[in-house]
């Protein structure tokens, strides 16, 4: 079957101030096919979308849909050339019915009858198989429908170019399967669909075709049959980076951080964690996976003491400095008893007993300096705010999700954003900015962070390199737990993959941390043990080296849809 | 081909595009033709509505020199430019201090009003039964805590309950006016409620009479620029302002910095109260800060919150603001032209941040520079 264009763009070039964020681009758009557009953060591709929806207008070139040069002035212009757009952000009124906002804008003239949108919106949910009810108000929607009704807005309106921008970033894995299940569909049916992604697995699974944008520039587009991962990875980023995650095996993990029967309840009054126990061990990784808002991120603020809890337990094993035994005060008999009730380690923090040694060995070897004596302390973290758990001396850090709303400050410069853990230190009331300097220079160094200088505003950076400063400060503050919540949210591939290997150093020197994740391929590669949330609840802890997307994605959301059979 | 095809797009008559940097050469240019322009167009205003302009339109280049005239003719005006515009510094210091914080401190008109009460209050009281250098201290310390009193009141509600504090501070301003009001009728029986100026608590004199007061103002620019910048309270201050959230993360105690510096705020309005009352006007009247307090909050959004720029800025408001007075004093018109004069001025000034953070194309930009770039090849 011949092709047939839908949409060109010739030359389409679009500046910010100085910065160049689409040059000269050209793209073609099939009717009846699935085109991936590809690339890195900040490389053009929203913007380019954004410019066949009507959102920026652009500052050269033109754009031609079934042959003819149009020009997009207003979203509303995109719609009388049929091309609708499905924005990351919904744009939705919460306290409408799914089938009020679809009609929502559209301006017949006739006067219209809420009960025929109704079986209008019913019929297209039908025909691409979304499941929708178009009278169910959105505050009562799940993220999933949402975006269903956003879709299904602009099928209303008879577009037949969809723009989708990153609309996987939201769903668990069974509602990415349903709506790609839709999209094939709709290109059965004959439309175009343009959909901005970052996730490799995904591009190779839905569409027919992949453009590649790199730093504004269109650098190819390739059949997706005729492709893989590696290929588009090294077009995409303009070299071959290995995508490997380098898991080790924990070594020796101990308990560093349990949480027993916690329970907290927001500003309004409403219960977001439910029980909540698990111990998170020094030396390895323990994922985090649920849909966003099912209590992550108040599950961490608690354990850092952002947020007072109802009841339940949060306690910190801190292992102290080693003291060696020594047999001036105590006899060799006395020693192996002490060993017998677990009072030693040796320089590995394993347990030492003296089982079938000789008292010979046993004295060589304590005399070597080797066995130690076990005085973690257990500390209560409860009820503490940060200041009070950094005064305990518990190394505590936490990347929060908001990362220049929260864990840093975005007019501040590298150096001041350095101090915000430690300006305190020192009697003087003076700050002391000669070590936070040297320490964002070094940051700036080892992590490669993009800046013009130390000096300069954080929120100038781009935000892989936000990330770099806001994990690097956390990681220099030598933790002994280090929680991470959504770290690679909105970065690039490769700032992704530094920042999975600067947590692996972590775990490796023995931290425990926990990341928050939304990516559960990412999960299942990079951590040891996933725990599994779900409305405030924990629903699973699993061992991520056998656990598969699915099991993760049916515990993610298992609750949920009793709820749905019971009413 | 596609040069036709081109004409048919059209683009956006006026397209507007967000600076990422600025040179501070160009950004001071920018400013001074905004300044500049104010100017022309206040000299187009006062034509208009003065008519001794309208009868010898020659008189036009005088208008100009009387604007200078105001502050720096003779040297008893010049003293008195530096004073007013040291004053005026005093109280727009206290306010970016809650303004770094990202409290909106509207209510420096009635923390420096309360505190020239305070001062006057202990001078009214005590003045001649005590020695006249206790005197001046004790009306020191109760213009400071009648100022620290005002800030600390709508900090802890703020700090408390979360009012707002830019209702809060406001009608501080009124509550001090009236209290004024009050304590006249209670001083001034006879009626007039007019206090006069009292004999006792006046800062010595050095040198100049008004000199102790340009340099206290100096003195607390400087210390304030270092307070701001250097110290770990100038830091909690700026995470607080910036971010709530990242200052619970890192442990910051928002209320106690909040009321901290609503203390230091008010008190440094209390200073400026206090070189009102015993620095120049021995008095008291319900007019007595005449409208600084918040004269003051441009003058600290004019210097960006930097004490330094602060003292540029504040000298440039002063100086419109005694040149217009001169004007309608030469000229003979009603007191409301200066108002009008010093409006036009500050409206190009705060419009030109607008061309300092954006630019500006028009129609056929992207072409002409296109064409610019192919002729050079």
């Amino acid at each position: 079957m011949e092709k047939q264009l839908a949409l060109q763009m010739r030359g389409i070039t679009k500046r910010f101030g100085s910065v160049l964020a689409n040059d000269h681009v050209d793209l073609d758009v099939y009717r009846g096919e699935i085109l991936a557009v590809l690339g890195e953060n900040g490389c053009g591709k929203t913007t380019l979308m954004n410019m066949i929806a009507g959102i920026y207008f652009p500052d050269e070139g033109q754009i031609l849909i079934d042959g003819k040069e149009v020009v997009i002035r207003s979203p509303k212009d995109a719609f009388i050339h049929k091309i609708g757009m499905i924005h990351q952000h919904f744009k939705l009124v919460d306290l409408f019915t799914a089938a009020e906002n679809v009609v929502l804008g559209t301006e017949s003239g006739e006067k219209y009858s809420l009960k025929a949108v109704n079986a209008q919106v019913a019929q297209i949910a039908e025909k691409y198989g979304f499941r929708l009810d178009p009278t169910k108000k959105i505050y009562d929607m799940s993220v999933s429908e949402k975006q269903t009704v956003e879709i299904i807005k602009v099928l209303y309106r008879g577009a037949d170019i969809l723009i989708l921008d990153e609309p996987t970033a939201v769903l668990t894995p069974q509602e990415i399967t349903r709506l790609f299940d839709v999209l094939r569909r709709m290109k059965e049916d004959g439309k175009s669909i343009i959909i901005i992604t970052h996730k490799l697995n995904e591009v190779m699974e839905v569409s027919d075709r992949v453009a590649i944008l790199r730093r504004g520039q269109h650098v190819a587009t390739v059949n997706t049959s005729e492709t893989d991962e590696t290929q588009l990875t090294t077009m995409m980023v303009g070299r071959r980076i290995s995508l490997n995650i380098e898991r080790t095996k924990p070594v020796n993990p101990k308990p560093r951080l349990i949480v027993e029967g916690l329970n907290l309840y927001n500003t309004e009054g409403v219960h977001v964690l439910k029980d909540i126990s698990f111990t998170a061990n020094g030396g390895e990784i323990l994922g985090i996976a649920g849909i966003a808002g099912s209590g992550q991120r108040e599950l961490l603020e608690s354990i850092s003491g952002l947020q007072p809890v109802e009841s339940g337990k949060i306690t910190f094993y801190n292992p102290k400095k080693d003291r060696p035994v020594s047999f001036f005060h105590k006899s060799i008999k006395q020693v192996r008893a002490l060993a017998e009730q677990g009072a030693f380690h040796d320089r590995n923090l394993n347990d030492v007993t003296f089982h079938g040694m000789s008292n010979k060995a046993v004295r060589k070897w304590v005399e070597n300096g080797d066995v130690l004596f076990r005085e973690d302390e257990i500390m209560n973290l409860r009820d503490k705010d940060p200041l009070e758990i950094r005064q305990l001396g518990v190394h505590l850090s936490f990347v929060p999700e908001d990362r220049l709303g929260m864990g840093l400050v975005g007019n501040m410069d590298i150096t001041d954003n350095m101090m915000l853990r430690n300006y305190r230190k020192g009697k003087a009331g003076f700050l002391n900015r000669k070590k936070p300097r040297a320490q964002a220079e070094e940051i700036i160094r080892d992590l490669e962070v993009a800046t013009p200088g130390v000096t300069t505003p954080v929120r100038r950076l781009s935000g892989g390199n936000v990330q770099k400063v806001l994990v690097g400060r956390e990681i220099a503050y030598t933790p002994k737990v280090l929680m991470a919540a959504y770290p690679v949210r909105g970065l690039d591939i490769n700032s992704s993959y530094t920042i999975y290997n600067l947590l692996n150093r972590q775990k490796e020197s023995g931290v425990a941390v926990i990341y928050v994740g939304e990516d559960l391929d990412v999960l299942l590669e990079l951590c040891d043990r996933i725990m599994v949330m779900n409305g405030g609840k924990v629903t699973g802890i699993m061992d991520a080296r056998t656990a598969t997307k699915e099991e993760i994605g049916l515990l993610m959301t298992k609750t949920e849809e009793r709820k749905e059979e019971d009413a | 081909m596609s040069k036709e095809k081109k004409s048919e797009v059209r683009e956006p008559l006026i397209h507007l595009s967000k600076r990422t940097t600025i040179s501070p050469l160009k950004a001071w240019t920018i400013r001074l033709i905004a300044i500049v322009l104010g100017l022309l167009v206040c000299g187009l205003a006062a034509f208009l509505l003065i008519e001794k302009l309208q009868q010898n339109p020659e008189r036009i280049g005088e208008f100009y020199q009387t604007f200078i005239r105001g502050s720096f003719s003779t040297s008893r005006k010049l003293w008195k430019y530096l004073k007013n515009t040291s004053v005026l510094l005093v109280i727009s210091l206290g306010l970016t201090v809650a303004f770094r914080m990202r409290f909106w401190n509207i209510g420096g008109e009635g923390q420096t009003l309360v505190s020239v009460l305070g001062a006057i209050a202990v001078d009214f009281y005590l003045g001649g039964r005590i020695p006249e250098w206790i005197l001046l201290i004790l009306m020191f310390f109760a213009a400071l805590l009648s100022g620290a009193l005002w800030g600390i009141i709508p900090a802890v509600f703020r700090a408390k309950w979360g009012t707002n504090e830019t209702l809060f501070t406001l009608m501080m301003n009124y509550v001090a006016t009236y209290l004024v009001s009050y304590f006249l009728v209670i001083w001034v029986p006879s009626g007039s409620s007019s206090l006069g100026k009292l004999k006792y608590g006046k800062l010595p004199t050095l040198y100049n009479e008004q000199l102790l007061i340009v340099l206290t103002a100096l003195f607390l620019t400087i210390a304030l620029y270092i307070y701001l910048n250097y110290t770990k309270h100038g830091y909690e201050i700026n995470v607080v302002g910036e971010s709530v959230r990242t200052a619970q993360y890192v442990g910051i105690s928002e209320r106690k910095v909040i009321i901290r510096t609503m203390i230091l705020s008010g008190a440094i309005c209390g200073l400026a109260g206090y070189l009102i009352a015993a620095g120049s006007d021995q008095t008291v009247t319900t007019n007595s800060v005449g409208g600084q307090g918040f004269t003051g909050i441009l003058v600290a959004w004019l210097g960006k919150f930097n004490p330094l720029a602060m003292i540029l800025t504040a000298g440039l408001i002063q100086v419109l603001n005694q040149g217009a007075g001169q004007i309608s004093q030469d000229f003979g018109v009603d007191n409301a032209l200066p108002n009008v004069i010093v409006g036009i001025v500050l409206f190009f000034i705060i419009g030109s941040e607008f061309f300092i953070n954006y630019e500006i194309h028009f129609r056929g930009h992207h072409s002409r520079a296109n064409a610019r770039k192919e002729a050079a090849k």
